[in-house]
């Protein structure tokens, strides 16, 4: 009988409890176009963490035999004007896409989050004067400022990655993060907890990082996202401009700039597989930042 | 050159032609009328010749002004005079006297004097503060300009300058009033008064330089064209506007696939004609920086570059195109092929070339070495960059190319902020003292810009420069070029190959291996259009 017993209390204390779902799956059943995208980026980061092992070629060697080759088993994207294999300098790519897009959306927001966040908090004057000066850097356009600061600042290298063009990119994104998170932090800031630890006597820094930062993190990892793909665009722009990333590095803005103007005519595949690759990239952070936005904002799920 | 209206199918099936023959164009009578429209890739920077070597001066400036000399049109590099009805040199050839045209007219009416010549020329030897002079180098060997009479001046020389006549035909030493020089010595930088074949029109920076024919223009029936426009655009735009005979011509030069796309769009109206160019990349290292200060360094890069493989194929991408030395190859003071591939880096066997240089950098201490290859951001230089890249990583060695803008490259070239650069040099003229001037130390040349000193090095090229026979002069040459080599502070990586594509109603105009001449536009007409 107690055997009995226990099989019939046992299911009931379970039904009791919340169900609890695999976060990923539940993500994947919500938004399943967020889910794509997030495919997309798993693709990407996949390929630029094992681009050595994936790639067939290596992208910097020039191939001379090769010159313009038109997609073929040997190169399934075909090559360039030097007869360097596109697909392996698609994959390389998305390493600099990737690490630029990400440290430059990463500080960007970091930063702006801090400075939005700070400005709810103390209001007044100090929030005013910030605001103002967030609409002042507001005014310029993204790509025109970050061509500005590209410019201003030249280039530093470090393992093969440009500094300057990391920070050129995050700067234009540090006020537009700020703007957003400041809306967020200001009802957090309402919050009596805030109070308490104001009159618990903890300095302003303890209270902004300690108690309002985490509670802001959800529009902070939305525009994560978002601006990853703002980022990506911006190094691929600033590449084709020339004040990106230099040749012979592999990456999608340049792969698009100097000789494939040249020779687009003859060689269409020169400019649309990292054409292709952009779009794709930007594409998929663009659908799983919406989804995210949308799976973490209690106001779309109800 | 070979002048000609040629299809694609032609273009590709001759791969060489553009051999150099002194036909001037003249298919048909030429007529009078018309304006000519062509495109100029940059600003002009200051509208004073003097002062300047870019093209972008050059193009637009040329038509207003006369030199004393010149190169003959379509015979170069055959010497006339210009102003100068005719010359003569001492015996000793330490004096050179110059009978002028009479009645040649500056645009406001005056007439041109010896003292204008004098007054010129004088500026340029040795100018007086604000002016600066771009060609006061070339003039160090001329200690007094004299003037007996309004129509005669004299040169005297401190020594013997074999490459004076070619100086004295430069298309940079344009004739000034003397009057306005006196008034205000910066008078050229920002007016435009000569004797040339046009008036100065007007200017809008950024869009367009136009001039309009001078009928008082000392050449009888001269010029042909109303006037000329030239238009400021990108070279991607310059195609385009060509293919859709918005413009007429470009004098610069297009890459071969550039050329090819013209030549479908135009067909039967495109001419393209093509010659070797007297400007040549080069691979500049910094010898006041560690490790370039070591010669075994230096000369393992040299080394590393497969010159010939890398001519045979860039040359089907790129402007680049022929291997040579430090004077321009095909002409009379090159190198031929056997005894380039004498010099370090020339040899064909590329793969006891890089053992070679494998060996030097190991016996250097320098087997990991990694650096910065400052570049400009233009092509060809960024297609340069990526071979210099790729073949020095062959040999191990690691470079981080670094891309800037115009004056980032100028002003690290300047300031010797560069541990390695690609660099490039171009003159009006092969003559030896022309073109290696930029390989003698830096104490000697501004344009010297790998910083080292080489007494050896400028013994050789002042012996050249006072050589008056040429045969022992070429041996001169040659002897240059083996030190220059061996020792590496600059050395050429490849030469210029020059495709210049227009319309072919543009007639009268003279190919040449330098685009700073034959740029006057006197003996241009344009040819009505096909119907």
């Amino acid at each position: 009988m107690s055997a009995v017993t226990t099989a019939t209390t046992l299911p009931a204390a379970a039904l009791d409890r919340p169900r609890r779902r695999n976060p990923v799956l539940a993500f994947i059943v919500a938004q399943p176009l967020g889910a794509a995208g997030l495919f997309v980026i798993l693709a990407m980061g996949t390929a630029a963490v094992f681009a050595e092992m994936i790639a067939p070629y290596d992208p910097e060697t020039i191939d001379f035999a090769a010159m313009l080759e038109a997609p073929s088993w040997a190169h399934p994207f075909g090559t360039d004007a030097f007869g360097r294999d596109i697909l392996t300098r698609i994959i390389y790519g998305a390493r600099t896409a990737l690490t630029i897009g990400f440290f430059s959306s990463f500080i960007g927001c970091t930063l702006g989050g801090l400075l939005g966040t700070a400005s709810a908090y103390f209001g007044g004057l100090a929030d005013l004067i910030i605001q103002r000066f967030v609409d002042v850097i507001l005014s310029f356009p993204i790509i025109v400022l970050a061509l500005v600061v590209v410019a201003v600042m030249g280039k530093t290298s470090l393992a093969g990655i440009d500094l300057n063009l990391i920070f050129a990119i995050a700067i234009p994104i540090v006020p537009r993060a700020a703007r957003v998170v400041r809306s967020a932090a200001l009802s957090v800031r309402a919050m009596p907890y805030i109070d308490a630890a104001r009159a618990g006597g903890y300095s302003s820094g303890y209270i902004i990082l300690r108690h309002m930062a985490p509670n802001v993190l959800a529009p902070f990892l939305i525009l994560l996202t978002a601006y990853v793909a703002q980022a990506i665009l911006l190094e691929a722009s600033l590449s084709f401009l020339g004040l990106g990333v230099s040749e012979p590095k592999p990456a999608w803005g340049l792969m698009l700039a100097g000789d494939s103007s040249n020779f687009y005519q003859e060689a269409p595949w020169m400019i649309l597989f990292p054409g292709l690759a952009i779009s794709l990239a930007v594409f998929a952070f663009n659908l799983f930042g919406d989804s995210l936005r949308d799976w973490l904002d209690p106001k779309f799920n109800s | 050159m070979t002048q000609q209206d040629v299809s694609r199918r032609a273009v590709l099936a001759i791969p060489g032609l553009g051999a150099l023959s002194g036909a001037a164009f003249a298919q048909g009578t030429p007529q009078r009328g018309g304006t000519l429209t062509f495109a100029v890739a940059a600003e002009p920077p200051t509208y004073d010749l003097h002062q300047t070597g870019t093209f972008a001066v050059m193009h637009r400036v040329a038509p207003h002004y006369s030199t004393l000399l010149c190169y003959e049109p379509g015979n170069y590099p055959n010497i006339v005079g210009d102003v100068a009805e005719n010359w003569q040199a001492a015996p000793d050839l330490l004096t050179y006297t110059f009978r002028l045209r009479p009645n040649v007219r500056f645009h406001d009416d005056t007439i041109l004097t010896s003292e204008d010549v004098r007054a010129s020329y004088q500026r340029m030897i040795a100018p007086v503060p604000p002016v600066t002079s771009n060609r006061q180098p070339a003039f160090s060997q001329i200690a007094a300009i004299e003037t007996p009479d309004p129509l005669t001046v004299v040169f005297k020389m401190k020594k013997v300058d074999a490459s004076i006549m070619d100086t004295f035909a430069s298309p940079w030493n344009s004739i000034f009033s003397a009057a306005r020089l006196a008034q205000d010595p910066n008078f050229p930088v920002r007016n435009v008064m000569g004797t040339g074949p046009f008036r100065f029109v007007e200017h809008v920076a950024g869009s367009h330089w136009v001039g309009q024919r001078f009928d008082g223009y000392f050449r009888e029936g001269r010029p042909y064209l109303d006037g000329f426009r030239a238009i400021t655009m990108s070279p991607s735009a310059m195609v385009n506007a060509l293919s859709g005979r918005q413009i007429l011509a470009e004098f610069r030069g297009f890459t071969p696939n550039e050329r090819d796309r013209i030549v479908r769009a135009l067909g039967q109206d495109a001419r393209v004609q093509e010659s070797s160019w007297m400007l040549h990349m080069l691979l500049t290292m910094n010898n006041e920086k560690p490790p370039f200060n070591d010669v075994r360094v230096r000369r393992a890069l040299s080394l590393a570059l497969d010159r010939w493989g890398g001519s045979d194929s860039l040359m089907r991408i790129s402007q680049l195109g022929e291997v040579g030395g430090m004077v321009r190859p095909g002409s009379e003071w090159s190198a031929t092929r056997a005894e380039m591939e004498q010099w370090p880096g020339y040899g064909r066997d590329m793969a006891a070339n890089r053992a070679e240089a494998r060996r030097l950098l190991r016996e250097a201490g320098a087997e990991n070495l990694t650096f910065t290859l400052m570049n400009r951001n233009h092509q060809p230089y960024v297609t340069c960059g990526i071979f210099v890249v790729d073949q020095l990583r062959q040999i191990g060695v690691r470079v981080e190319h670094q891309q800037v803008e115009l004056a980032a490259w100028y002003a690290g070239q300047g300031s010797g902020n560069f541990q390695v650069m690609i660099d490039s040099f171009t003159q009006f003229s092969d003559d030896p003292t022309n073109v290696l001037v930029k390989y003698i130390s830096f104490d000697r040349a501004e344009v010297a810009v790998a910083r080292a000193t080489d007494r050896e090095l400028d013994a050789l090229f002042d012996a050249q420069a006072e050589e008056i026979d040429k045969a022992k002069r070429k041996q001169l040459v040659r002897r240059f070029e083996a030190r220059a080599m061996a020792e590496a502070h600059t050395v050429p990586i490849l030469w210029w190959q020059r495709i210049v594509v227009m319309n072919s109603r543009v007639q009268g105009w003279s190919m040449a291996p330098t685009h700073m001449i034959y740029q006057d536009l006197r003996d241009v007409w344009l040819a009505p259009e096909r119907r």
